[in-house]
């Protein structure tokens, strides 16, 4: 443990400036808390699915600014990447197949009123707001006080964790037979009557 | 201490966060709904492990949370898998359509 711990600690950056720093980013995180709690409250209360998905996205993204304000931002570009870009887009294409039928061009209109932007496109210009605040103060504030960087991660990763790696790889292809068997459609059912039969 | 902002209050951002996909867990009825609320839930046990680490220093942190972010993933596709089948099935998304054993 205590190896670890020496081994962690070239990696943390600590040369900034508090008393500047410490306000603008205690700001910026009050500032993305409030939008991230606002959109989920907002995305477990909508009656409509896709405008849900909307706020959802708009929470996820507050998470990530969070994580940049902890000085973490390879969690954040992970954050945007996996969470807000494909796991939203999951979601969003099961909304869409579950909607077929006649009634889909009504409703398709009903979801894209331009009034139900309004809303994400706030909270979501806050976010944008505080990103480019963090970027052009970026040697007052940097990416907080104690960085931890995507190298460190990846040497603790293949490390001390390399288990842990190999149980996610395990798992990721549990969830992709899983997927592939539970999505094949009706064919299987058939054949397994036909057997039966 | 080093620390930029209180680690208190992301955990109690998380606390917040997870409570409020606990309630749209218990609440909604709608499996999409009970989707998007335990990925918000995932989500606030990352926060949680992202704050701890930073606190700390650590790097375990972060590789905490690149395993939760795996399962998130490999949940939400089984998931997703399993909510086209039971819509096969029941032509509903209504979980308590789905409550007995056997369809």
């Amino acid at each position: 443990m205590k190896r670890r711990r020496r081994m962690s600690k070239p990696f943390c950056r600590e040369d900034w400036n508090h008393e500047t720093g410490n306000r603008d980013m205690n700001t910026l995180f009050y500032m993305a808390s409030f939008v991230a709690v606002l959109s989920t409250v907002l995305a477990i209360s909508r009656l409509n699915a896709v405008h849900a998905l909307l706020y959802m996205a708009v929470s996820l993204m507050a998470v990530a600014l969070v994580f940049l304000t902890y000085g973490a931002p390879f969690a954040a570009a992970l954050e945007v990447l996996i969470y807000a870009g494909a796991i939203v887009v999951l979601l969003i294409f099961v909304v869409m197949m579950l909607n077929r039928g006649p009634a889909t061009l009504r409703e398709e209109r009903d979801w894209l009123r331009p009034g139900m932007w309004v809303g994400p496109g706030i909270l979501s210009l806050i976010l944008l707001g505080e990103l480019v605040t963090v970027f052009f103060q970026t040697p007052e504030i940097g990416l907080a006080g104690r960085a931890v960087e995507p190298k460190a991660v990846g040497m603790a990763l293949f490390g001390p964790y390399a288990i842990g790696v190999e149980l996610a790889s395990l798992l990721l292809l549990a969830g992709l037979v899983a997927a592939c068997h539970l999505g094949r459609g009706e064919e299987p059912k058939k054949s397994g009557e036909e057997s039966e039969k | 201490m080093m620390g930029t902002i209180p680690p208190e209050h992301g955990i109690f951002l998380a606390i917040l966060l997870f409570l409020l996909g606990l309630t749209g867990v218990l609440v909604r009825r709608n499996v999409i709904f009970m989707l998007m609320s335990l990925e918000i839930m995932l989500n606030a046990a990352g926060l949680a492990f992202i704050v701890a680490g930073a606190a700390w220093g650590q790097v375990e942190g972060h590789v905490m949370f690149l395993f939760i972010l795996t399962m998130a993933a490999a949940e939400v596709a089984v998931g997703l898998a399993l909510v086209l089948r039971m819509y096969h099935c029941f032509k509903t998304l209504d979980v308590d359509a789905a409550s007995k054993m056997r369809g």
